[in-house]
């Protein structure tokens, strides 16, 4: 085990990757000699040389259009594309294509792509920059859509994501590049994608979160734990496939849920993983599930604005002693 | 070219055509759904440019496929059976008119969101010069697709990249329903590749010859080495842009003045003044009607897919 940070524990995955197979590939916007927008790729180029880590054009689309065409023909590329917010200029490879090219054509054709992309507020970057819409990737039959909470699972996920014949669509939250972690260095540690994972056991309430708002939600049960208050934790790590499993049985010992997402409430995942309790759950529901999701107001620049529309430490203990 | 390529060129064209009127008859009894963009009057341009290609050369095109198909290799049986949604064609019957394809054929399909398959022929040859290949992919597309986004994206990148790509711009004058001048800044597609300082050609694309020898250089061109190229072929189609299209933005006219230059009447005298006699020629046709009348027999027989591939090929893994 080694302490990493976000950025080099994704960095060491896709480092562990490119040398075990030489049909691994990057692309993006100053993802070679530059070393990524975010840092994420620094150190590939000067390994694995230009070819196989290569800076594209300011131009969406034909990147991850690019992406899986090769991905059909036999290579295996990780796509970056810098913001989450960017990634609508590739809407249509990503949902038209990644998607459906294994099931469209019968099975004949591949595609094990991974997009990489980066998600959230609180950078004071504007409405347009600072997007939480993850749940949008997660509509489409065909993709697979990894949000990690932590380093060690961070690069174990873009491990498995790499080496699925699938598409994979790869979150990470602009925010947490810097945390770290206990990593693995064992380059055959990997986790398998669309499974949930308990972060925190408790008896009196399930909170369902991902990503960032896992480490939010850990906050939030450490002070509710002084007043007596016992939560558990469930990080989805993967929005599709969604393994809710471990939800329903945890719900089905607390009696009580608080789903807990950074990105807006309506049509939110909140309101699939509610439905999915309610569905599953219904007779052992002692309180309506709460849900804590960010504002619904384009997000402003302002720093104190930009923080009261997004989910806090304060709203998720308010949202738990709501339905206790 | 020899006799023999003669016979087997001018027997593709005659295919295509045969099975696009059969195609019309089926969709107007309701046996084939979705959209379907029939590939009449623009046999010249695949076949001719298909036949140039190797083994290890791609083709990707948009959804007016049918004719790419056949001149990519797809059994006929295969494709009529795609057309009626049977278990037996070369998709499951789950891509049908727009999305035909064969990997085997290294015929990358048949893709109906206007202009993204540019951005996939990209790919495709990246992938083929990374692993050493000296492939060449072949990309079709009508002038419509000339003015979407991923257009420029994907000419830029084959550029910038020096990728292995031929853009084949099949120019037949109207994106949809709209004749190129009122949708486009420049009429001469390939002057748009000048920006992208891809070098270009334009040929008769009513001529058979003349898009195989066009192709052939063009694909030279890309084999040695030196980067993408953009090939414009003057073409036409005969019918609407897409099934149910009757809509006047044609005049009658028009369309008989191109029926003059039908890629397929047009070669015949060619074959003729090499020695191929009117029988053999007319034995062509009967040959040819007959692989389309088993074709469609064959997609008829065919089962449709049972119910459970429904669920099937949706991931590789996780099933």
């Amino acid at each position: 085990m080694s302490v990493l940070t976000m950025s080099k524990a994704l960095a060491q995955a896709m480092y562990e990757e490119m040398e075990r197979d030489p049909n691994v590939v990057v692309l993006g916007e100053e993802v070679g000699a530059q070393g990524g927008t975010y840092g994420v790729t620094a150190g590939l180029f000067e390994k694995f040389g230009k070819d196989r880590v290569r800076d594209t054009p300011i131009s969406e689309g034909v990147i991850v259009g690019a992406a899986v065409g090769a991905a059909m023909n036999g290579l295996r590329p990780v796509a970056e594309i810098m913001g989450i917010n960017f990634a609508f200029l590739a809407m249509d490879q990503i949902v038209n294509h990644a998607a459906k090219i294994h099931s469209m054509f019968g099975g004949q054709f591949r595609c094990p792509l991974v997009v990489r992309t980066t998600s959230g507020g609180g950078k004071q970057l504007a409405a347009t920059h600072s997007q939480t819409p993850d749940v949008i990737f997660a509509h489409f039959p065909g993709l697979k859509v990894v949000a990690p909470s932590t380093p060690a699972e961070a690069k174990a996920l873009l491990k498995a994501s790499i080496r699925t014949d699938d598409p994979v669509f790869f979150i990470e939250h602009s925010t947490m590049y810097s945390e770290r972690g206990e990593v693995s260095d064992d380059p055959n540690f990997l986790l398998p994608i669309g499974k949930s994972d308990i972060k925190r056991k408790g008896k009196d309430v399930t909170i369902v979160t991902y990503s960032k708002m896992v480490s939010i939600s850990l906050k939030a049960a450490a002070e509710l734990e002084k007043e007596g208050i016992d939560v558990e934790i469930i990080d989805l790590r993967s929005l599709r496939p969604l393994d809710l499993d471990p939800v329903f049985e945890s719900f089905k010992k607390t009696n009580r849920a608080v789903i807990v997402e950074e990105g807006w409430k309506t049509f939110g995942i909140g309101a699939e993983v509610a439905s999915r309790i309610y569905e599953e759950c219904f007779d052992y529901l002692d309180a309506p599930i709460e849900r804590v999701a960010q504002k619904e107001v384009p997000l402003p620049y302002s720093a104190e604005l930009e923080r009261a529309a997004i989910p806090q430490v304060k709203d998720v203990i308010a949202a738990v002693k709501k339905v206790l | 070219m020899d006799k023999a390529e003669y016979v087997e060129l001018y027997k593709q064209m005659v295919i295509i055509r045969l099975i696009e009127e059969k195609c019309e008859e089926l969709y107007q009894k309701s046996k084939i759904g979705g959209f379907m963009h029939l590939y009449i009057g623009q046999e010249a341009s695949g076949v001719g440019a298909i036949s140039a290609r190797l083994p290890q050369d791609n083709v990707i095109t948009a959804y007016r496929d049918h004719g790419i198909a056949i001149a990519c290799g797809m059994d006929p049986k295969v494709l009529m059976a795609e057309m009626l949604g049977k278990v037996t064609g070369c998709c499951k019957g789950k891509g049908g008119s727009m999305h035909l394809a064969d990997i085997n054929l290294r015929f990358w399909g048949g893709h109906a969101i206007v202009g993204a398959h540019l951005a996939l022929a990209t790919g495709l040859a990246w992938a083929d010069k990374q692993k050493g290949s000296d492939g060449v992919t072949l990309c079709f597309f009508g002038d419509g697709a000339s003015n979407i986004g991923y257009f420029h994206e994907s000419l830029n990148l084959a550029a910038v990249w020096k990728l292995p790509v031929l853009f084949i711009c099949e120019n037949n004058h109207y994106g949809m329903w709209t004749p190129i001048e009122d949708a486009s800044a420049v009429t001469d597609i390939r002057k748009k590749a000048l920006g992208y300082d891809i070098p270009s050609d334009v040929c008769d694309g009513m001529d058979l010859l003349a898009v195989r020898k066009a192709s052939e250089k063009a694909i030279a061109h890309i084999r040695s080495g030196k980067g993408p190229f953009f090939l414009e072929v003057m073409t036409y189609r005969y019918r609407g842009h897409s099934m149910g299209d009757q809509r006047p933005y044609r005049t009658a006219d028009e369309i008989k003045d191109w029926q003059t230059k039908d890629p397929i009447g047009k070669f015949e005298p060619v074959m003729m003044k090499s020695g191929i006699t009117k029988e053999q020629i007319e034995s062509i046709h009967a040959e040819s009607s007959k692989i389309v009348e088993e074709a469609v027999r064959f997609a008829e027989e065919s089962p449709f897919p049972p119910m459970e591939e429904l669920y099937t090929d949706i991931y590789v893994e996780n099933q």
